[in-house]
């Protein structure tokens, strides 16, 4: 997030897309509605009529899969009024240009062709969005996982700096983190390119002081991908997995040919709570004490490092995983001894410029947000003050594109899949949690009224979903939350498993994230045998 | 004894500030935390529900080690030093980018910095990745 989430609550306009965000981050939610009781207006955008959209000055539900034709045609809304900021373009800002051209060819009729948006919708959102300043765009997965989840990111960029949007409080483009610490994963180098706070591997100067802070010649190679680890056991290059705290058999795109792939493994290692649909296969698991059972920190979406504490000792014979990875590099011999985790973060904010002015005294009970660069330095709310972190923002021109897939007669429907509120990911540590179950003991599909009546129908009745990849049956549910034509499956159940369905062939080429928002399907009647 | 504990919820990115109630050392309850700048004293329902899953009767209690095709419980030990062992032969033949790591959204800051440490200086491979695109 550029912003904080406090700071949400006094945006004079908040604009969701591809978010549902009372379902998954409802403590974001709040300042939504607060905001809204102080005179912002809400403008929402998401295939489904989600809880939010019931609030919203004005809810549109565009096509899967068509963001980039939709934000395009609302900043061709915005040019064409003259509501664009000519002063904040000029001044912090480059390539605008080449962007207001693109721009010409997204005419509201061409862009309801598209999206199925009404033009006088268009209009509305483009005016409320441009002319209520500070204005917060907030997102999830709706936005970035399509084979154009780069082109949605930018478009979305593009749309804030046209009005002025981003670098100040309450202002800016908020992409809100679905897991616990995924900012921290990806903060702390867990990604194939870059070390901690993100310094690239193959750049001389990054390699040569890792090299020399950990007494070892490091690759400056950039290593593989999820997606391509996969690629990489299928083809046999890949031979040993060390999996932690991952579910990747219910999380990966496509369940069957993962499957496949990791038959090819000489060693699986799986590190988790529990015996996980992946753990199952596993040659050797590790078990992992809980967030309870130890201390350390996590960074949450607006960059905020936190704290948490030792509530209970480990269960039975579990072991935190910093010390499970301790004994396993000192078994490899590479000594790993620390005497907890408050030493390995002072090793953090030592390599880590961002985090270098926090330690865990400074830390306490509220956390502090990055860039924190020295220990007097107060932490930052917002990002981009006065000038972007790369100097100017740069427009980047983006033409709509059509998903990877598109309905056809085989597969006439268009399938999406995302979450739902009572669970989390695969669901391996809510369905066992008795309350949540509760709420939700079962996958499903939404099926909007009109499919299910042609079909033949009922609600509860178990229907058969299927793509080009697989099968699943799931009970039917009927309502008006999907646009006729469309099938929304949550993916927390691994009884009905979207990912044999969702392909895991299409991905965006740059950030390599699958496209679970999008894949043609077909619905069945499943006949009582 | 009684006491609460400060923690920081794991059932989503917007990082809730939670006390867990812990007594004679089982933990029994999920309470907000009022002071924490991002919840200011409110949770959701899976916030609530935070504590439930951790003595759950589906825990993992000890580390497994496949033997004859089936998963048995080992000590740490052996467990550790079994992989350590693969591990090293694997590198020993194929190299090090036969080899991958997946870190997590799941566990702390700490634990991040050392798997990517862990695959980079002891593995000897970029090939670390996690499931942000997931």
């Amino acid at each position: 997030m550029t912003n904080s989430i406090a700071e949400i609550e006094d945006s004079a306009c908040i604009f969701v897309i591809g978010s549902n965000t009372t379902a998954c981050h409802p403590l974001v939610a709040r300042r939504i509605f607060r905001a809204k009781e102080k005179g912002a207006a809400l403008l929402v955008a998401d295939p489904r009529r989600i809880q939010l959209s019931l609030f919203a000055h004005v809810a549109v539900q565009q096509r899967v899969g068509s963001d980039v034709a939709l934000l395009n045609g609302l900043m061709h809304l915005i040019l064409k009024n003259g509501w664009e900021d000519r002063e904040y373009i000029a001044e912090r800002t480059e390539g605008f240009e080449e962007v207001e051209e693109l721009l010409a060819d997204y005419p509201p009729d061409r862009v309801a062709a598209i999206t199925g948006v009404a033009p006088q919708d268009l209009a509305r959102m483009a005016e409320l969005y441009a002319t209520r300043k500070p204005a917060a765009i907030l997102y999830t997965m709706g936005i970035t996982q399509h084979t154009t989840g780069v082109d949605n990111v930018k478009a979305i960029c593009n749309l804030a700096m046209l009005t002025g949007n981003v670098g100040f409080a309450s202002a800016g483009v908020n992409p809100l983190r679905g897991q616990n610490n995924v900012q921290g994963a990806c903060d702390m180098g867990g990604l194939p390119n870059v070390f901690p706070g993100y310094q690239a591997v193959n750049v001389p100067e990054n390699n040569a002081k890792f090299s020399q802070a950990w007494g070892r010649p490091l690759s400056d190679k950039p290593g593989l991908t999820i997606m391509e680890m996969v690629k990489a056991m299928e083809e046999g290059r890949l031979k040993a997995l060390y999996v932690v705290g991952e579910n990747p058999k219910l999380s990966d795109p496509d369940m069957n040919h993962l499957r496949h792939a990791m038959k090819n493994l000489e060693l699986l290692i799986v590190q988790d709570l529990f015996l996980s649909e992946t753990a199952q296969g596993a040659d050797v698991v590790f078990a992992a004490a809980s967030t309870a059972e130890k201390e350390g920190t996590v960074t949450n979406t607006e960059r905020r490092c936190l704290r948490f504490y030792q509530a209970i000792e480990p269960l039975g014979d579990c072991l935190p995983d910093w010390e499970i990875i301790c004994r396993l590099a000192t078994a490899m011999g590479y000594p790993m001894h620390y005497t907890g985790p408050e030493e390995i973060f002072r090793e953090i904010t030592r390599l880590t410029p961002s985090y270098a002015g926090m330690s865990y005294e400074r830390l306490g009970l509220t956390g502090l947000q990055w860039p924190c660069p020295t220990p007097e330095h107060p932490g930052t709310p917002f990002l981009h003050r006065d000038r972007f972190t790369r100097g100017r923002g740069k427009f980047h021109p983006v033409s709509y594109l059509d998903p990877a897939e598109l309905p056809d007669e085989e597969y006439p429907y268009f399938l999406t899949t995302g979450r739902m509120f009572a669970h989390y990911h695969t669901g391996t540590m809510t369905r066992v949690s008795p309350h949540l179950d509760r709420e939700q003991p079962t996958g499903y599909v939404e099926i909007h009224p009109d499919d299910a009546a042609r079909l033949g129908i009922a609600e509860g009745e178990t229907v058969a979903v299927a793509s080009p990849r697989g099968r699943l049956e799931a009970p039917a549910r009927i309502c008006r939350t999907v646009r006729p034509g469309n099938l929304f499956l949550p993916i927390h159940f691994g009884e009905n498993p979207t990912n044999v369905l969702t392909s895991a062939e299409a991905l965006d080429p740059l950030a390599k994230i699958p496209e679970f928002k999008v894949s043609k399907a077909r619905l069945e009647k499943v006949q009582p045998s | 004894m009684y006491k609460l504990v400060p923690s920081i919820c794991s059932y989503c990115g917007t990082g809730c500030g939670v006390l867990f109630e812990v007594l004679d050392h089982r933990i029994l309850g999920t309470l907000p935390l009022k002071t924490h700048p991002v919840n200011e004293g409110r949770l959701c329902l899976k916030g609530w529900s935070l504590h439930e899953y951790v003595e759950s009767d589906m825990r993992l209690t000890g580390p497994y080690l496949r033997i004859n095709g089936r998963l048995h419980q080992v000590t740490w030990e052996r467990a550790i030093g079994f992989a350590a062992r693969r591990l090293t032969e694997i590198v020993d033949r194929y190299g090090p980018d036969s080899v991958g790591v997946l870190a997590s959204a799941k566990i702390s800051n700490e634990e991040n910095y050392l798997l990517q440490k862990f695959a980079r200086a002891v593995v000897g491979t970029n090939n670390v990745d996690h499931c942000a695109r997931l």
